[in-house]
């Protein structure tokens, strides 16, 4: 048993690092996720160049071949940052559904992910179906459509819409849940497909988000799909889809406490150099206990991070208790340390003018991204 | 002892109803649906409450000489409790309870004269300039000053927190007219107006980033002000002690009526949220525990309130259990964005940029969404202002425990 990093991955954290403090302070990302185009095209290239989108893929497809610990530095380090550049929802979702395609879909796609050519976002959530990864109505069938355009042999035709599709308004491809038999909250017979956002009959609707990001509603209209863009077997994805968001899950964690490591340090620092009645606010018993207990969860998310990377390559339920376990000391641990960081700051903590507001916010959104604290406890509760 | 409502109740609770049914129209309640940080335009509030002013409403706090109406502690009770239910707007508290009973009981006849009626009609645009970027929880530490010119006061400095300064007729503020070695002895109350030369206004945007000129707080800037004399309250040197009777107003209202409100909105949220397999989040029992405990909480503060306001009569101020009533209305109220936003899952993501959302375009995922997650980041606010919650729990262990 060895909790220490090797020297390669603390080279890894140290080039994020500077990656950051160079490209990412706070007045540069607020300048970026108020622009437009809401994410930096040029940082992307420079995450690309530093080898950061090839982490987690295997040698023979171009990639660094690293594993659940590399790519959990790598969240760690954008948490801290802030990073609003899709590098979970391309490299580690949509990058976990890819590196185990098919050769053929390895070599036509990881490349130009890699390069930072492409950006990919997952669309699976549904509005009837909240944090329910099966409950899906979108459908590809391979019968013909209503248009009444029959599909050749080996293609589908994909129906229905997705929400809140995190990343999805800069992505050129999108990895899209689909039901091509069964009923609708069935764990069989859902499928996975790469789905081009410029194919006729996709449609998006993108808004940004209240944490910095941007999202889409996504509308599929009797689109056209080859067989070559279904992942892995028909009808039978599910298992794959459990074991990415759990890896994903594994990811935001780490996200998670690289924000939770900067909102208590400036709060300590905060506290030691804010006065009133004479002295620093940290001074105040009830307010070193309160930054006690914040430390403390930090410290015990920071441990269930290590854990559920450690164990996403165990056997299935080991792994969905590891990612649910972590996720629910995730989500708890979000809430009380954004809240407090929010109110030792009293007043300047409500403004738009310090980071402090923008981490609580980033916080309160990863608590409910791929299932919040409930959702996770329940899961939990049913594998034990 | 008993809970029960006479004839006269019964009849009276009849003709609120009446009153909301037809004063508060549908696209006051359109408007206040939509907005992110709970506040209205200036002018849907000045209409709202120069109806309630009509009717002879306004100010169910004030004694009956004053213009309030005189109502018995049963009428307040069903008063606030049909408004909250209703979802009718709150009386902009800055001059109705705040200012108004600090001038009652300690201005002059002029000052009742001049500025009471004017509040009364919501003629006159309030706002309260209590903290500075120095003196937050230790307000006393305050040093915005007022120099003694003969015939006015030359007021510099700053304020910061300024609600809704931006509407502002008038701001009344602490502000020091001497240096003491006891910070609290050499504040005074001084009324500005807000039209005077030398008052900057900048608006601070906060975590719900509602934009200009709907934000919520300001920075107030003062340069070489000119402040008549007789806009000072009571005695100079003495505004500590009426800042302190202001704040018992500021943190004594009921806050159960509106907490009731957000717990019907919770569970018809719960009740609309899909959570797949075809359930909603109302069948789920963890959830709905959730909602019961909060709801439990929100019926012993009431009981609070009662029991604190059915002693006191017009005009009497709570105390320092005051502090009990923010510290536990803060807290539940808070509790319940908590729960709203775990309930809508993922449409706590999209953002809103206007804070009366656009009416024109569909919203993105159901309309009850919308204001979820906007509300809950303001809503941190609530522990933080009128004293952070800390200082509450100070006062009681000090003023009522006497630790």
């Amino acid at each position: 048993m060895d909790f220490s990093f090797s020297e390669e991955q603390t080279l890894l954290r140290n080039t994020i690092e500077s990656f950051l403090q160079d490209n990412y302070g706070f007045v540069a990302r607020k300048a970026i996720i108020k622009s437009e185009e809401g994410m930096s095209n040029k940082n992307w290239q420079q995450i690309a160049e530093l080898g950061l989108l090839g982490v987690p893929f295997s040698e023979a497809d171009g990639g660094l071949d690293f594993g659940p610990v590399e790519t959990m530095i790598v969240a760690e380090e954008f948490g801290k940052g802030l990073v609003v550049e899709p590098y979970i929802q391309t490299v580690v979702t949509c990058g976990g559904f890819l590196r185990r395609a098919s050769e053929e879909q390895r070599q036509e796609h990881l490349p130009k992910i890699i390069s930072g050519e492409e950006i990919w976002a997952f669309a699976y959530a549904e509005p009837q179906g909240r944090f329910n990864l099966s409950d899906i109505k979108v459908s590809a069938s391979k019968k013909s459509s209503s248009l009444g355009r029959i599909p050749s042999n080996d293609a589908y035709i994909l129906n229905g819409n997705k929400c809140v599709v995190s990343a999805a308004p800069w992505a050129q491809k999108l990895i899209v849940t689909a039901r091509t038999s069964g009923e609708q909250a069935e764990k069989e017979g859902i499928s996975l497909f790469v789905v081009d956002k410029s194919a006729p009959g996709v449609s998006t609707r993108d808004y940004k988000t209240v944490d910095g990001s941007m999202a889409s509603e996504v509308l599929f209209e009797n689109v056209t799909l080859n067989s070559n863009s279904l992942i892995g077997e028909e009808g039978k994805a599910y298992p794959l889809i459990e074991l990415v968001a759990d890896e994903t899950i594994a990811a935001l964690c780490a996200e998670a406490i690289g924000a939770m490591s900067v909102l208590n340090d400036a709060t300590v620092e905060y506290c030691k150099t804010r006065k009133q009645f004479g002295q620093p606010i940290g001074k105040f018993q009830v307010l070193q206990h309160r930054m006690v207990d914040m430390f403390m969860q930090y410290e015990q998310s920071v441990s269930m991070t290590y854990m559920v990377n450690l164990k996403l390559d165990e056997s299935e339920t080991e792994r969905t208790k590891a990612a649910s376990g972590a996720k629910v000391q995730i989500c708890n641990a979000s809430k009380f340390i954004g809240q407090n960081a929010v109110q030792l700051h009293g007043g300047m903590g409500m403004t738009d003018e310090l980071n402090v507001g923008h981490y609580f916010k980033r916080l309160a959104m990863i608590e409910t991204q791929f299932g919040n604290a409930d959702h996770h406890l329940k899961k939990y509760s049913s594998v034990s | 002892m008993d809970l029960d409502f006479s004839q006269n109740d019964t009849d009276f609770r009849n003709e609120v109803r009446d009153f909301i049914k037809s004063s508060f129209t549908s696209e006051m309640h359109g408007e206040l649906r939509r907005s992110k940080n709970g506040s209205a335009s200036k002018e849907l509030h000045v209409k709202w409450q120069k109806s309630l002013y009509e009717k002879g409403w306004i100010a169910p706090n004030w004694p009956v000489e004053h213009g309030g109406p005189g109502f018995t502690t049963t009428q307040k009770y069903i008063f606030e409790t049909e408004m909250a239910h209703a979802g009718a707007p709150r009386s902009v508290p800055f001059g109705l309870s705040m200012v108004a009973p600090v001038i009652m009981e300690f201005g002059t006849e002029e000052q009742k004269k001049k500025y009471l009626p004017d509040i009364l009609e919501t003629n006159v645009w309030w706002c309260q300039g209590y903290s500075e970027p120095g003196a937050g929880s230790d307000l006393a530490s305050l040093q915005c000053k007022a120099e003694d010119k003969g015939d006015h006061y030359l007021v510099n400095g700053t304020k910061i927190w300024t609600t809704m300064a931006q509407h502002a007729d008038m701001i009344f503020c602490l502000v020091r007219t001497s240096k003491t070695e006891k910070p609290q002895q050499g504040i005074s109350f001084l009324l500005i107006d807000m039209k005077s030369k030398g008052i900057e206004v900048r608006p601070l945007i906060t975590l719900d980033q509602s934009p200009e000129p709907y934000q919520e707080v300001n920075q107030v800037f003062f340069e070489d002000v000119r402040v008549p004399k007789e806009n000072l309250v009571g005695e100079e040197n003495k505004g500590w002690t009426y800042a302190k009777y202001l704040l018992e107003f500021e943190r004594g209202s009921s806050y159960s009526p509106t907490l009731y409100r957000g717990i019907e909105g919770l569970k018809s949220i719960a009740k609309e949220t899909p959570i797949g397999n075809g359930l909603n989040l109302s069948d789920e029992s963890s959830f709905l525990r959730k909602i019961s405990q909060c709801e439990i909480e929100i019926q012993a503060l009431e009981f609070v309130e009662l029991r604190i306001f059915s002693a006191l009569s017009a005009g009497q101020r709570v105390g320092p259990e005051s502090s009990t009533l923010k510290l536990r209305g803060t807290e539940l109220q808070q509790r319940l964005q908590e729960l709203s936003v775990e309930a809508i899952g993922y449409w706590a993501l999209p953002f809103v940029n206007d804070t009366f959302a656009n009416i024109n375009e569909p919203s993105i995922g159901p309309d009850y969404a919308m204001t979820v997650a906007p509300s809950y980041f303001n809503g941190r606010k609530t522990t933080i202002y009128a004293g952070s919650n800390e200082i509450q729990r100070n006062i009681i262990s000090k003023a009522v425990l006497g630790l």
